[in-house]
């Protein structure tokens, strides 16, 4: 160890607004680089939609299309399933991501050392959430191209659609990651993480729509997965990516974008305030 | 003008009817090294986790650089910095990276490549900070201290698991920003550590600060007063003497020539140290009892 350089005449800067951003931008690319280094989270958040639609489409699609009701167009596996992994993508990226990762970063001391430094916690969230934003916009990307290149998925063509894919993607992947802010103060060790958030978001998958047919669920789990936000990204990403006709099979036979909206608005608000409410560098002593 | 870089006065901490901090008071002049010396769950760190921030306090008054620590900005986090007594895990990032990304926290940071090669770690700028040796880590964690050019530095036990080696370089770090002028605070229980590196020592056990003073002269003039062993009849005895070689005279003069395995010792550090902490473990006892007895009547 030798000793350091002294160095003269410098300046303190003050942590001026603008540093916020800038230190955000940095954090971005610091979270970007250590997301795509970590394994198991860029298979089990990032690639997993698009591993289960390959799945998917190979081991119920063999039959060809399918005709779920009289009166609908015939639709292959692959488009049947796309608006809902679209959906998965959203509430892995965001809450099941952040959730964990948070959890983990704080059990692991970072959080605590972070704390001590002057970082603020604006910059550290930008961090995050420009990391969900990027990687959510790459994984829905690579969905797309996937169904639509490797099972033949064709893609809506009207602006109307991708308006409404646009907005859904938006406000679900903000309320999706806000609620992971606010799950990560619930687990109460790293190795808890995977445990508590995990469940939650497979149930919330099974019921909303992702992995089973909404249609076909019992009315009255249909009601419980309402109270949810997963179901009203699946079911804005269905308005967006199924023909018209397949309103129908929705609950009152209506796409209900209006509901999307409130019921993503609402569960936004939820998050941002209970993330506002928990958030805490370290777990405060009495 | 607060002339000081620490002062805390009457500093108290309960969790609950425990109490863990009890009336601390010091002071740490700025330029200053400072040791907490004290065994384990003395409330060394308690104490360091109040002034950093971390913990709030129930009684006192605490100032950093200035500012009552339970409300510092990060303008006045820009200006300390922190060695935890545990390594964090990091992420799977290189030294190099994780340097790089909290020097970007600080308006005036230090060189990167300067730290690193301060901290000896040259070979692993490029290596994951998670496959590092645990000694090489705890090196990460002391850079991650310094990067922001703080101007006050605690160092929470930072050379624990360090081998003589290690521990030697380490202090040589610490001396060259010592040398730059950065005030330093650090807790240790290890005597020679706070020896070579404190000007000042303080000796906290069960959350009472037993004795504060300069290494040179610590314990005042009574702790220091020579010791003069020898062997009587086959019974070891020992008497405290002003002037040793007077009391040794007397002593020859008396059992008529020298008294066999003669000895004459100036207390260590680490003698004035363990009496000290045995003293408050004795004043303890002879409570504990009192209160025994006195719910026993």
């Amino acid at each position: 160890m030798t000793a350091i350089a002294q160095q003269t005449g410098s300046t303190t800067r003050s942590l001026s607004r603008r540093n916020l951003f800038a230190v955000g931008a940095q954090r971005i690319r610091f979270e970007l680089l250590q997301y795509f280094r970590s394994g198991d989270t860029l298979f089990f958040t990032f690639l997993f939609p698009i591993f289960m639609l390959g799945l998917f489409s190979i081991a119920f699609g063999t039959d060809g299309d399918v005709v779920l009701a009289p009166g609908l167009p015939p639709v292959s596996m692959a488009e049947l399933y796309l608006p809902g992994m679209l959906a998965a993508g959203l509430l892995l990226s965001g809450f099941q991501n952040l959730a964990i990762d948070i959890a983990i970063e704080r059990s692991d001391g970072l959080l605590k050392r972070y704390g001590g430094t002057p970082l603020s916690p604006i910059s550290y969230f930008i961090g995050k959430i420009g990391l969900v934003a990027l990687t959510g916009v790459m994984q829905a990307t690579l969905l797309l191209a996937f169904a639509a290149l490797a099972l033949g998925v064709r893609l809506p063509t009207e602006p109307e659609a991708w308006m409404t894919f646009a907005w859904v993607f938006v406000l679900g992947i903000t309320a999706s990651a806000l609620l992971g802010v606010a799950l990560s103060a619930l687990p109460r060790t790293g190795k808890s993480a995977t445990a508590v958030v995990v469940p939650i978001a497979l149930a919330l998958q099974f019921v909303s729509g992702v992995y089973l047919m909404f249609a076909q669920l019992p009315e009255w789990l249909q009601n419980v997965a309402a109270l949810f936000p997963l179901k009203w990204m699946a079911q804005g990403m269905r308005a967006a990516f199924l023909p018209d006709g397949f309103a129908a099979l929705e609950q009152n036979g209506e796409w209900n974008l209006a509901g999307v909206a409130i019921a993503l608005a609402v569960w936004l608000v939820v998050g941002l305030v209970l993330s506002r409410l928990t958030f805490r560098w370290i777990r405060r002593d009495a | 003008m607060e002339t000081n870089a620490v002062r805390v006065r009457n500093l108290r901490k309960v969790y609950g009817n425990r109490t863990v901090v009890d009336d601390v008071s010091f002071d740490i002049e700025r330029g200053e090294t400072f040791a907490i010396l004290g065994p384990n769950g003395a409330g060394k760190s308690t104490v360091v986790e109040i002034l950093e921030g971390y913990r709030r306090r129930s009684g006192g008054e605490a100032t950093v650089l200035g500012i009552d620590p339970g409300d510092g900005g990060l303008d006045w986090k820009a200006r300390i910095g922190i060695v935890l007594q545990t390594t964090a895990a990091t992420g799977p990032v290189t030294v190099r990276e994780q340097l790089r990304e909290f020097a970007g926290f600080s308006p005036n940071p230090r060189d990167v490549d300067e730290v690193i090669a301060a901290i000896g770690l040259e070979d692993q700028a490029k290596t994951r900070v998670s496959k590092l040796s645990g000694g090489q880590q705890r090196r990460v964690d002391v850079a991650m201290g310094i990067i922001g050019r703080p101007e006050l530095l605690f160092l929470d036990e930072p050379t624990t698991g360090f081998d003589p080696h290690a521990r030697r370089e380490f202090w040589d770090l610490i001396r060259s920003l010592k040398a730059e002028g950065t005030t330093i605070l650090l807790t240790t229980h290890y005597l020679d550590e706070a020896a070579q590196l404190a000007d000042r020592v303080a000796v906290i056990a069960n959350g009472r600060v037993r004795a504060t003073g300069p290494v040179d002269g610590f314990g005042g003039e009574h702790a220091r007063v020579p010791v003069v062993k020898w062997v009587e009849d086959g019974v070891h005895r020992h008497q405290r003497a002003e002037d040793p070689f007077e009391f040794a005279t007397a002593l020859a003069a008396r059992l008529g020539g020298a008294p066999a395995e003669l000895e004459i010792v100036r207390p260590s550090l680490e003698d004035i140290y363990l009496a000290l902490v045995a003293e408050e473990a004795e004043h303890d006892a002879e409570l504990a009892a009192a209160v025994v007895m006195g719910a026993a009547r």
